[in-house]
Protein backbone atom coordinates (compact mmCIF):
# COMPACT_ATOMS: atom_id res chain seq x y z
CA UNK A 1 0.00 0.00 0.00
CA UNK A 2 1.47 3.37 -0.90
CA UNK A 3 1.88 5.85 1.91
CA UNK A 4 -0.54 8.22 0.22
CA UNK A 5 -3.30 5.63 0.16
CA UNK A 6 -2.45 4.65 3.69
CA UNK A 7 -3.01 8.23 4.82
CA UNK A 8 -6.47 8.13 3.22
CA UNK A 9 -7.27 4.88 5.01
CA UNK A 10 -6.19 6.37 8.33
CA UNK A 11 -8.23 9.55 7.80
CA UNK A 12 -11.28 7.62 6.70
CA UNK A 13 -11.21 5.87 10.05
CA UNK A 14 -10.25 8.87 12.19
CA UNK A 15 -10.13 12.36 10.72
CA UNK A 16 -9.05 13.95 13.98
CA UNK A 17 -5.49 12.62 14.04
CA UNK A 18 -2.96 15.39 13.56
CA UNK A 19 -0.57 15.47 10.61
CA UNK A 20 2.25 14.79 13.01
CA UNK A 21 0.55 11.73 14.46
CA UNK A 22 -0.23 10.40 11.02
CA UNK A 23 3.37 11.07 10.03
CA UNK A 24 4.62 8.96 12.92
CA UNK A 25 2.24 6.18 11.92
CA UNK A 26 3.37 5.97 8.31
CA UNK A 27 6.95 7.16 8.61
CA UNK A 28 6.68 10.63 7.03
CA UNK A 29 7.32 14.10 8.39
CA UNK A 30 4.50 16.36 9.53
CA UNK A 31 5.01 18.65 6.53
CA UNK A 32 4.98 15.79 4.05
CA UNK A 33 1.68 14.56 5.45
CA UNK A 34 0.19 18.07 5.31
CA UNK A 35 1.24 18.39 1.70
CA UNK A 36 -0.30 15.06 0.74
CA UNK A 37 -3.56 15.87 2.50
CA UNK A 38 -3.68 19.29 0.84
CA UNK A 39 -3.15 17.67 -2.54
CA UNK A 40 -6.00 15.22 -1.94
CA UNK A 41 -8.24 18.06 -0.81
CA UNK A 42 -7.43 20.10 -3.90
CA UNK A 43 -8.01 17.16 -6.19
CA UNK A 44 -11.37 16.44 -4.60
CA UNK A 45 -10.27 13.02 -3.40
CA UNK A 46 -10.99 14.11 0.14
CA UNK A 47 -14.47 15.59 -0.14
CA UNK A 48 -15.27 16.60 3.39
CA UNK A 49 -14.56 15.91 7.06
CA UNK A 50 -17.67 15.00 9.00
CA UNK A 51 -18.70 13.59 12.34
CA UNK A 52 -20.85 10.51 12.75
CA UNK A 53 -23.48 11.38 15.38
CA UNK A 54 -26.09 9.28 17.07
CA UNK A 55 -28.78 11.97 17.16
CA UNK A 56 -31.24 9.78 18.99
CA UNK A 57 -29.04 9.98 22.08
CA UNK A 58 -29.65 13.73 22.40
CA UNK A 59 -33.32 13.41 21.63
CA UNK A 60 -33.01 14.85 18.13
CA UNK A 61 -35.26 12.59 16.15
CA UNK A 62 -34.77 12.73 12.43
CA UNK A 63 -36.91 10.69 10.13
CA UNK A 64 -35.20 8.82 7.36
CA UNK A 65 -36.96 7.13 4.50
CA UNK A 66 -35.70 5.03 1.66
CA UNK A 67 -37.64 5.81 -1.49
CA UNK A 68 -37.54 3.39 -4.39
CA UNK A 69 -38.11 5.36 -7.58
CA UNK A 70 -39.01 3.96 -10.98
CA UNK A 71 -38.48 6.31 -13.91
CA UNK A 72 -39.13 6.47 -17.63
CA UNK A 73 -36.11 7.25 -19.75
CA UNK A 74 -36.37 9.33 -22.89
CA UNK A 75 -33.85 10.47 -25.49
CA UNK A 76 -33.71 13.79 -23.69
CA UNK A 77 -33.56 12.47 -20.14
CA UNK A 78 -30.95 9.95 -19.08
CA UNK A 79 -30.44 8.40 -15.63
CA UNK A 80 -27.79 11.04 -14.91
CA UNK A 81 -30.12 13.91 -15.70
CA UNK A 82 -32.88 12.59 -13.47
CA UNK A 83 -30.49 11.67 -10.66
CA UNK A 84 -28.92 15.11 -10.61
CA UNK A 85 -32.32 16.73 -10.41
CA UNK A 86 -33.29 14.61 -7.43
CA UNK A 87 -29.92 14.87 -5.71
CA UNK A 88 -29.94 18.64 -5.47
CA UNK A 89 -32.83 18.79 -2.99
CA UNK A 90 -31.36 19.41 0.47
CA UNK A 91 -33.82 16.90 1.94
CA UNK A 92 -32.17 14.18 -0.12
CA UNK A 93 -29.42 12.40 1.78
CA UNK A 94 -28.30 9.92 -0.87
CA UNK A 95 -29.19 8.95 -4.42
CA UNK A 96 -28.11 5.66 -5.90
CA UNK A 97 -28.83 3.97 -9.23
CA UNK A 98 -29.75 0.40 -8.39
CA UNK A 99 -30.55 -2.88 -10.09
CA UNK A 100 -33.88 -4.64 -9.68
CA UNK A 101 -37.49 -3.54 -10.02
CA UNK A 102 -36.75 0.10 -9.30
CA UNK A 103 -34.17 2.44 -10.83
CA UNK A 104 -33.12 4.72 -7.97
CA UNK A 105 -32.82 4.41 -4.27
CA UNK A 106 -33.24 7.81 -2.67
CA UNK A 107 -32.62 8.37 1.01
CA UNK A 108 -34.62 11.31 2.33
CA UNK A 109 -34.14 12.99 5.68
CA UNK A 110 -36.85 15.00 7.37
CA UNK A 111 -38.16 16.21 10.70
CA UNK A 112 -41.30 14.09 10.72
CA UNK A 113 -43.13 11.38 8.80
CA UNK A 114 -45.38 14.05 7.34
CA UNK A 115 -42.41 16.12 6.28
CA UNK A 116 -40.89 13.26 4.35
CA UNK A 117 -44.18 12.04 2.90
CA UNK A 118 -45.07 15.50 1.60
CA UNK A 119 -41.61 16.04 0.21
CA UNK A 120 -41.88 12.83 -1.78
CA UNK A 121 -45.40 13.60 -2.95
CA UNK A 122 -44.59 17.15 -3.96
CA UNK A 123 -41.04 16.99 -5.25
CA UNK A 124 -40.24 13.45 -6.35
CA UNK A 125 -43.51 11.93 -7.54
CA UNK A 126 -44.37 15.01 -9.55
CA UNK A 127 -41.26 14.84 -11.72
CA UNK A 128 -42.44 13.96 -15.23
CA UNK A 129 -39.96 11.08 -15.58
CA UNK A 130 -41.01 9.38 -12.33
CA UNK A 131 -43.43 6.52 -12.94
CA UNK A 132 -43.92 5.45 -9.33
CA UNK A 133 -42.33 5.46 -5.90
CA UNK A 134 -42.29 3.14 -2.93
CA UNK A 135 -41.51 4.61 0.48
CA UNK A 136 -39.88 2.70 3.37
CA UNK A 137 -39.57 4.62 6.62
CA UNK A 138 -36.53 3.74 8.68
CA UNK A 139 -37.61 2.63 12.15
CA UNK A 140 -34.23 2.04 13.73
CA UNK A 141 -30.64 1.99 12.54
CA UNK A 142 -28.13 -0.59 13.72
CA UNK A 143 -25.10 0.22 11.64
CA UNK A 144 -24.14 3.36 9.75
CA UNK A 145 -21.04 3.97 7.64
CA UNK A 146 -19.60 0.68 8.84
CA UNK A 147 -19.98 1.72 12.47
CA UNK A 148 -22.14 -0.29 14.86
CA UNK A 149 -24.64 1.93 16.67
CA UNK A 150 -24.92 -0.43 19.61
CA UNK A 151 -22.34 -1.63 22.06
CA UNK A 152 -22.63 -5.16 23.32
CA UNK A 153 -18.99 -6.19 23.37
CA UNK A 154 -16.48 -5.27 26.00
CA UNK A 155 -12.77 -5.64 26.44
CA UNK A 156 -12.44 -8.40 28.99
CA UNK A 157 -8.73 -8.95 28.65
CA UNK A 158 -6.65 -9.24 31.81
CA UNK A 159 -4.23 -6.38 32.42
CA UNK A 160 -1.21 -8.68 32.30
CA UNK A 161 -0.71 -11.64 30.02
CA UNK A 162 2.78 -12.93 29.31
CA UNK B 1 2.29 -28.53 59.80
CA UNK B 2 -0.06 -31.25 58.70
CA UNK B 3 1.64 -34.59 58.25
CA UNK B 4 0.63 -37.57 56.22
CA UNK B 5 2.58 -40.75 56.63
CA UNK B 6 5.29 -38.84 58.42
CA UNK B 7 6.27 -36.19 55.84
CA UNK B 8 4.77 -32.72 55.25
CA UNK B 9 2.43 -32.62 52.26
CA UNK B 10 4.48 -29.87 50.65
CA UNK B 11 7.42 -32.25 50.45
CA UNK B 12 5.30 -34.74 48.55
CA UNK B 13 5.05 -32.32 45.65
CA UNK B 14 7.28 -33.28 42.77
CA UNK B 15 10.70 -31.72 43.31
CA UNK B 16 10.80 -30.02 39.96
CA UNK B 17 7.38 -28.46 40.51
CA UNK B 18 8.57 -27.22 43.89
CA UNK B 19 11.57 -25.63 42.26
CA UNK B 20 9.57 -23.61 39.75
CA UNK B 21 9.07 -20.07 40.98
CA UNK B 22 5.66 -18.47 40.66
CA UNK B 23 5.41 -15.81 37.98
CA UNK B 24 6.71 -12.38 38.99
CA UNK B 25 3.81 -10.74 37.20
CA UNK B 26 1.37 -11.82 39.88
CA UNK B 27 1.97 -8.88 42.22
CA UNK B 28 1.20 -6.47 39.40
CA UNK B 29 -2.30 -7.87 39.11
CA UNK B 30 -3.00 -6.69 42.61
CA UNK B 31 -1.82 -3.19 41.82
CA UNK B 32 -4.36 -2.91 39.02
CA UNK B 33 -7.36 -4.05 41.01
CA UNK B 34 -9.89 -1.28 41.55
CA UNK B 35 -8.11 1.20 39.28
CA UNK B 36 -10.17 2.42 36.36
CA UNK B 37 -7.62 4.75 34.83
CA UNK B 38 -5.13 2.05 33.89
CA UNK B 39 -4.17 1.66 30.25
CA UNK B 40 -2.64 -1.73 29.79
CA UNK B 41 0.26 -2.37 27.46
CA UNK B 42 0.81 -5.57 29.40
CA UNK B 43 -1.52 -7.74 27.40
CA UNK B 44 -0.26 -10.52 25.17
CA UNK B 45 -3.35 -10.67 23.01
CA UNK B 46 -4.97 -8.67 20.22
CA UNK B 47 -7.37 -5.85 21.07
CA UNK B 48 -9.80 -6.59 18.27
CA UNK B 49 -12.54 -9.17 18.65
CA UNK B 50 -12.61 -12.57 16.97
CA UNK B 51 -13.92 -11.83 13.46
CA UNK B 52 -17.68 -12.25 13.42
CA UNK B 53 -17.67 -14.91 10.69
CA UNK B 54 -15.63 -17.12 12.99
CA UNK B 55 -17.83 -16.50 16.01
CA UNK B 56 -20.98 -17.00 13.97
CA UNK B 57 -19.78 -20.37 12.68
CA UNK B 58 -19.10 -21.51 16.23
CA UNK B 59 -22.54 -20.35 17.39
CA UNK B 60 -24.12 -22.24 14.50
CA UNK B 61 -22.19 -25.38 15.41
CA UNK B 62 -23.52 -25.14 18.96
CA UNK B 63 -27.05 -24.73 17.67
CA UNK B 64 -26.55 -27.93 15.70
CA UNK B 65 -25.34 -29.66 18.83
CA UNK B 66 -21.78 -30.32 17.71
CA UNK B 67 -20.34 -31.01 21.10
CA UNK B 68 -18.69 -34.41 20.87
CA UNK B 69 -15.06 -35.46 20.95
CA UNK B 70 -13.26 -35.34 17.66
CA UNK B 71 -10.53 -37.74 16.57
CA UNK B 72 -7.43 -37.39 18.75
CA UNK B 73 -5.72 -35.77 15.81
CA UNK B 74 -8.48 -33.21 15.31
CA UNK B 75 -10.94 -32.71 12.47
CA UNK B 76 -9.56 -34.00 9.19
CA UNK B 77 -10.78 -30.93 7.24
CA UNK B 78 -8.98 -28.67 9.67
CA UNK B 79 -5.74 -30.68 9.41
CA UNK B 80 -6.01 -30.57 5.63
CA UNK B 81 -6.72 -26.86 5.75
CA UNK B 82 -3.65 -26.23 7.90
CA UNK B 83 -1.39 -28.38 5.71
CA UNK B 84 -2.57 -26.30 2.76
CA UNK B 85 -2.26 -23.01 4.66
CA UNK B 86 1.35 -23.65 5.66
CA UNK B 87 2.39 -23.61 2.02
CA UNK B 88 2.35 -19.84 2.34
CA UNK B 89 5.24 -20.13 4.79
CA UNK B 90 7.18 -22.44 2.47
CA UNK B 91 6.24 -25.81 3.97
CA UNK B 92 4.47 -28.55 2.01
CA UNK B 93 3.28 -31.40 4.23
CA UNK B 94 0.51 -33.97 4.34
CA UNK B 95 -2.38 -33.46 6.74
CA UNK B 96 -1.11 -36.59 8.48
CA UNK B 97 1.76 -34.52 9.85
CA UNK B 98 -0.61 -32.04 11.49
CA UNK B 99 -1.89 -32.48 15.04
CA UNK B 100 -4.53 -30.12 16.42
CA UNK B 101 -3.62 -29.05 19.94
CA UNK B 102 -5.20 -27.08 22.75
CA UNK B 103 -3.19 -23.97 22.00
CA UNK B 104 0.51 -23.69 21.28
CA UNK B 105 1.08 -24.24 24.99
CA UNK B 106 -0.05 -27.84 24.72
CA UNK B 107 1.91 -28.33 21.50
CA UNK B 108 5.05 -27.12 23.24
CA UNK B 109 4.51 -29.41 26.21
CA UNK B 110 3.89 -32.38 23.91
CA UNK B 111 6.96 -31.70 21.81
CA UNK B 112 9.21 -31.39 24.83
CA UNK B 113 7.83 -34.49 26.50
CA UNK B 114 7.99 -36.48 23.28
CA UNK B 115 11.64 -35.59 22.66
CA UNK B 116 13.39 -35.18 26.00
CA UNK B 117 15.09 -37.91 27.98
CA UNK B 118 16.00 -36.92 31.54
CA UNK B 119 18.97 -34.59 31.46
CA UNK B 120 18.76 -33.65 27.78
CA UNK B 121 19.86 -30.10 27.14
CA UNK B 122 17.46 -27.65 25.52
CA UNK B 123 18.85 -24.38 24.20
CA UNK B 124 16.58 -21.39 24.72
CA UNK B 125 17.49 -17.98 23.32
CA UNK B 126 16.28 -15.30 25.72
CA UNK B 127 14.37 -13.07 26.26
CA UNK B 128 11.61 -15.51 25.37
CA UNK B 129 8.08 -16.52 26.15
CA UNK B 130 7.67 -17.50 29.78
CA UNK B 131 6.70 -21.16 29.25
CA UNK B 132 9.78 -22.53 27.48
CA UNK B 133 11.99 -22.96 30.52
CA UNK B 134 9.45 -24.33 33.01
CA UNK B 135 8.00 -26.81 30.52
CA UNK B 136 11.47 -28.02 29.58
CA UNK B 137 12.29 -28.43 33.22
CA UNK B 138 9.02 -30.29 33.94
CA UNK B 139 9.83 -32.67 31.08
CA UNK B 140 13.09 -33.44 32.90
CA UNK B 141 15.18 -31.53 30.42
CA UNK B 142 17.92 -29.08 31.31
CA UNK B 143 17.23 -25.62 29.88
CA UNK B 144 20.28 -23.60 28.91
CA UNK B 145 19.64 -19.90 28.26
CA UNK B 146 21.25 -18.06 25.37
CA UNK B 147 21.14 -14.34 26.19
CA UNK B 148 20.54 -12.24 23.07
CA UNK B 149 20.48 -8.74 24.53
CA UNK B 150 21.05 -5.99 23.52
CA UNK B 151 20.32 -6.72 19.83
CA UNK B 152 18.10 -9.78 20.26
CA UNK B 153 19.76 -11.39 17.24
CA UNK B 154 20.90 -14.95 16.99
CA UNK B 155 23.34 -16.27 14.42
CA UNK B 156 25.73 -19.14 13.90
CA UNK B 157 28.53 -17.65 16.01
CA UNK B 158 26.27 -16.96 18.96
CA UNK B 159 24.76 -20.44 18.85
CA UNK B 160 28.05 -22.21 18.30
CA UNK B 161 29.27 -21.15 21.72
CA UNK B 162 26.65 -23.49 23.14
CA UNK B 163 27.53 -26.67 21.28
CA UNK B 164 29.72 -27.61 24.23
CA UNK B 165 26.59 -28.33 26.24
CA UNK B 166 25.82 -31.22 23.90
CA UNK B 167 22.30 -29.94 23.26
CA UNK B 168 19.46 -31.97 21.81
CA UNK B 169 16.83 -29.34 21.14
CA UNK B 170 16.74 -25.66 20.20
CA UNK B 171 13.59 -23.61 20.76
CA UNK B 172 13.12 -20.59 18.55
CA UNK B 173 10.24 -18.12 18.42
CA UNK B 174 9.88 -15.58 15.63
CA UNK B 175 8.42 -13.05 15.35
CA UNK B 176 9.41 -12.99 18.96
CA UNK B 177 7.54 -12.42 22.15
CA UNK B 178 8.71 -10.16 23.87
CA UNK B 179 11.16 -8.46 21.47
CA UNK B 180 9.16 -8.37 18.23
CA UNK B 181 12.29 -9.44 16.33
CA UNK B 182 11.94 -11.86 13.45
CA UNK B 183 14.50 -13.86 11.48
CA UNK B 184 15.23 -13.46 7.79
CA UNK B 185 16.29 -16.28 5.51
CA UNK B 186 19.99 -15.73 6.12
CA UNK B 187 19.55 -15.97 9.88
CA UNK B 188 17.41 -19.08 9.50
CA UNK B 189 20.10 -20.66 7.34
CA UNK B 190 22.72 -19.97 10.00
CA UNK B 191 20.46 -21.52 12.61
CA UNK B 192 19.96 -24.52 10.33
CA UNK B 193 23.73 -24.93 9.90
CA UNK B 194 24.13 -25.06 13.65
CA UNK B 195 21.23 -27.50 13.92
CA UNK B 196 22.75 -29.91 11.37
CA UNK B 197 26.23 -29.74 12.85
CA UNK B 198 24.91 -30.59 16.28
CA UNK B 199 22.20 -32.99 15.15
CA UNK B 200 19.45 -31.01 16.87
CA UNK B 201 15.70 -30.87 16.66
CA UNK B 202 14.22 -27.36 16.43
CA UNK B 203 10.97 -26.44 18.09
CA UNK B 204 9.83 -23.43 16.11
CA UNK B 205 7.11 -21.37 17.75
CA UNK B 206 5.57 -19.43 14.86
CA UNK B 207 2.44 -18.16 16.58
CA UNK B 208 3.09 -14.57 15.39
CA UNK B 209 3.86 -15.60 11.79
CA UNK B 210 0.91 -13.68 10.33
CA UNK B 211 2.02 -10.54 12.13
CA UNK B 212 5.23 -10.06 10.18
CA UNK B 213 5.83 -6.51 8.98
CA UNK B 214 9.13 -6.74 7.17
CA UNK B 215 9.26 -9.26 4.36
CA UNK B 216 7.23 -12.44 4.62
CA UNK B 217 7.37 -15.06 7.31
CA UNK B 218 9.36 -18.13 6.30
CA UNK B 219 9.22 -21.28 8.38
CA UNK B 220 12.61 -22.76 9.23
CA UNK B 221 11.12 -26.13 8.22
CA UNK B 222 11.09 -24.86 4.63
CA UNK B 223 14.90 -24.94 4.46
CA UNK B 224 16.52 -27.90 2.80
CA UNK B 225 16.56 -30.90 5.12
CA UNK B 226 14.96 -29.05 8.02
CA UNK B 227 11.48 -30.47 7.53
CA UNK B 228 12.29 -33.66 9.46
CA UNK B 229 14.14 -31.76 12.18
CA UNK B 230 11.52 -29.15 12.93
CA UNK B 231 8.46 -29.18 15.11
CA UNK B 232 6.37 -26.22 13.97
CA UNK B 233 4.01 -24.82 16.57
CA UNK B 234 1.33 -22.37 15.60
CA UNK B 235 -2.28 -21.52 16.34
CA UNK B 236 -5.17 -19.14 15.98
CA UNK B 237 -4.72 -16.96 19.06
CA UNK B 238 -2.79 -14.01 17.70
CA UNK B 239 -3.80 -13.52 14.07
CA UNK B 240 -7.48 -14.25 14.71
CA UNK B 241 -7.69 -13.09 18.33
CA UNK B 242 -8.91 -16.54 19.42
CA UNK B 243 -6.80 -16.63 22.58
CA UNK B 244 -9.46 -17.94 24.95
CA UNK B 245 -10.48 -20.70 22.58
CA UNK B 246 -7.16 -22.46 23.13
CA UNK B 247 -6.66 -23.75 19.65
CA UNK B 248 -3.34 -24.47 17.97
CA UNK B 249 -1.48 -27.12 16.04
CA UNK B 250 1.84 -28.86 15.62
CA UNK B 251 3.45 -29.92 12.35
CA UNK B 252 6.27 -32.44 12.47
CA UNK B 253 7.74 -35.53 10.82
CA UNK B 254 5.81 -38.82 11.08
CA UNK B 255 7.83 -40.14 14.01
CA UNK B 256 7.67 -36.99 16.10
CA UNK B 257 4.03 -36.13 15.44
CA UNK B 258 2.99 -39.69 16.25
CA UNK B 259 4.93 -39.59 19.49
CA UNK B 260 3.32 -36.27 20.39
CA UNK B 261 -0.11 -37.67 19.58
CA UNK B 262 0.52 -40.60 21.93
CA UNK B 263 0.82 -38.13 24.80
CA UNK B 264 -1.98 -35.90 23.54
CA UNK B 265 -4.48 -38.77 23.35
CA UNK B 266 -4.06 -39.42 27.07
CA UNK B 267 -3.57 -35.94 28.47
CA UNK B 268 -5.96 -33.98 26.25
CA UNK B 269 -7.85 -36.47 24.10
CA UNK B 270 -8.67 -33.78 21.57
CA UNK B 271 -8.82 -30.02 21.21
CA UNK B 272 -12.26 -28.52 21.95
CA UNK B 273 -14.57 -29.11 19.00
CA UNK B 274 -16.11 -25.62 19.01
CA UNK B 275 -12.66 -24.10 18.76
CA UNK B 276 -11.77 -26.47 15.92
CA UNK B 277 -14.86 -25.33 14.01
CA UNK B 278 -13.92 -21.71 14.58
CA UNK B 279 -10.39 -22.45 13.35
CA UNK B 280 -11.79 -24.01 10.20
CA UNK B 281 -13.69 -20.80 9.52
CA UNK B 282 -10.61 -18.71 10.37
CA UNK B 283 -8.72 -20.39 7.54
CA UNK B 284 -11.35 -19.06 5.14
CA UNK B 285 -10.68 -15.48 6.18
CA UNK B 286 -9.55 -13.48 3.18
CA UNK B 287 -5.96 -12.38 2.89
CA UNK B 288 -7.16 -8.77 2.59
CA UNK B 289 -8.64 -9.01 6.05
CA UNK B 290 -5.27 -10.11 7.45
CA UNK B 291 -3.60 -7.31 5.47
CA UNK B 292 -5.93 -4.84 7.11
CA UNK B 293 -5.04 -6.14 10.58
CA UNK B 294 -1.33 -6.10 9.78
CA UNK B 295 -1.51 -2.56 8.44
CA UNK B 296 -3.26 -1.42 11.58
CA UNK B 297 -0.61 -2.95 13.86
CA UNK B 298 2.14 -1.52 11.71
CA UNK B 299 0.82 2.02 12.08
CA UNK B 300 0.63 1.62 15.82
CA UNK B 301 4.13 0.15 15.90
CA UNK B 302 5.54 3.04 13.87
CA UNK B 303 3.79 5.55 16.06
CA UNK B 304 4.79 3.87 19.31
CA UNK B 305 8.43 3.34 18.44
CA UNK B 306 8.83 6.84 17.04
CA UNK B 307 7.40 8.49 20.15
CA UNK B 308 8.99 6.20 22.73
CA UNK B 309 12.27 6.33 20.83
CA UNK B 310 12.59 9.97 21.84
CA UNK B 311 13.14 9.01 25.48
CA UNK B 312 14.14 5.34 25.46
CA UNK B 313 16.33 3.18 23.28
CA UNK B 314 14.12 0.79 21.35
CA UNK B 315 14.61 -1.50 18.37
CA UNK B 316 11.87 -1.25 15.78
CA UNK B 317 10.11 -4.61 15.90
CA UNK B 318 9.59 -6.59 12.69
CA UNK B 319 6.60 -8.53 13.91
CA UNK B 320 4.16 -9.50 16.68
CA UNK B 321 2.68 -6.58 18.62
CA UNK B 322 5.40 -5.94 21.16
CA UNK B 323 8.15 -3.41 21.59
CA UNK B 324 10.92 -4.08 24.09
CA UNK B 325 12.51 -0.74 25.03
CA UNK B 326 15.63 -0.54 27.18
CA UNK B 327 15.03 1.37 30.40
CA UNK B 328 18.56 1.20 31.85
CA UNK B 329 19.05 4.97 31.40
CA UNK B 330 16.37 5.61 33.99
CA UNK B 331 18.46 3.92 36.66
CA UNK B 332 15.46 1.80 37.62
CA UNK B 333 15.21 -1.98 37.50
CA UNK B 334 12.60 -3.49 35.20
CA UNK B 335 10.31 -4.23 38.10
CA UNK B 336 10.75 -0.81 39.70
CA UNK B 337 10.05 0.83 36.37
CA UNK B 338 6.92 -1.24 35.73
CA UNK B 339 5.66 -0.79 39.27
CA UNK B 340 6.18 2.95 39.40
CA UNK B 341 4.80 3.51 35.91
CA UNK B 342 1.70 1.63 36.95
CA UNK B 343 1.24 3.39 40.28
CA UNK B 344 2.22 6.91 39.20
CA UNK B 345 0.91 7.01 35.64
CA UNK B 346 -1.57 4.16 35.36
CA UNK B 347 0.17 2.42 32.48
CA UNK B 348 0.80 -1.31 32.71
CA UNK B 349 3.87 -2.86 31.06
CA UNK B 350 5.57 -6.18 31.78
CA UNK B 351 9.05 -6.10 33.34
CA UNK B 352 11.59 -7.60 30.94
CA UNK B 353 13.09 -9.98 33.48
CA UNK B 354 9.85 -12.01 33.28
CA UNK B 355 11.23 -13.22 29.95
CA UNK B 356 14.60 -14.35 31.22
CA UNK B 357 17.43 -12.85 33.25
CA UNK B 358 18.87 -10.96 30.30
CA UNK B 359 15.55 -9.15 29.95
CA UNK B 360 16.48 -7.13 33.03
CA UNK B 361 16.73 -3.48 32.04
CA UNK B 362 13.89 -3.75 29.53
CA UNK B 363 10.09 -3.67 29.62
CA UNK B 364 7.63 -5.22 27.22
CA UNK B 365 4.99 -2.94 25.79
CA UNK B 366 2.16 -4.47 23.78
CA UNK B 367 0.79 -1.95 21.31
CA UNK B 368 -2.34 -4.02 20.66
CA UNK B 369 -4.43 -1.01 21.60
CA UNK B 370 -6.57 1.46 19.67
CA UNK B 371 -4.74 4.60 18.56
CA UNK B 372 -6.57 7.02 20.83
CA UNK B 373 -5.61 5.07 23.93
CA UNK B 374 -2.14 4.32 22.65
CA UNK B 375 -1.57 8.07 22.28
CA UNK B 376 -2.43 8.64 25.92
CA UNK B 377 -0.27 5.70 27.05
CA UNK B 378 2.71 7.01 25.11
CA UNK B 379 2.33 10.50 26.57
CA UNK B 380 2.23 9.07 30.07
CA UNK B 381 5.33 6.91 29.52
CA UNK B 382 7.27 9.82 28.04
CA UNK B 383 6.25 12.01 30.99
CA UNK B 384 7.28 9.33 33.42
CA UNK B 385 10.68 8.69 31.85
CA UNK B 386 11.44 12.41 31.64
CA UNK B 387 10.52 12.95 35.28
CA UNK B 388 12.62 9.99 36.42
CA UNK B 389 15.60 11.04 34.33
CA UNK B 390 15.49 14.63 35.54
CA UNK B 391 15.88 13.55 39.16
Amino acid sequence: MSKELEILRILEENARLSAREIGDMVGLSEDEVKEIIKKFEDEGVILKYKTLIDWEKVGEENVYAIIDVRVTLTREKSYDDIAKRIAKFPEVHAVRLISGDYDFQVVVKGKSLKDVAFFVAEKISTLPEVRDTFTHFVLRSYKEEGVLLFKDEEDRRLAFVP
Amino acid sequence: MRRTGGSPLSRRINERVQEIKPSGIRKFFELVIGRRDVISLGVGEPDFQVPWNIRESMIYSLEKGWSSYTSNWGLKELREGIADYYKKFGVDVSYENVLITTGVSEGLDLALRALINPGDVVLIPEPCYVAYKPLTFLAYGEPVSIPTTPNFDINYDVLNRYSKFDPKILIINYPNNPTGVTYDKKTLEEIADFVFENDLIVISDEIYAELTYRGKHLSIASLNGMEDRTVILNGFSKAYAMTGFRIGYAIASDEIIQAMTKIHQYCMLCAPITSQIGALEALKLREEELDRIRAEYMRRRNFFVKRIGKVLEVRKPDGAFYAFPCIKDTGLSSEEFAERLLIEKGVAVVPGNAFGECGEGYVRCAYALEMERLKVAVERIVDFVESVKSK
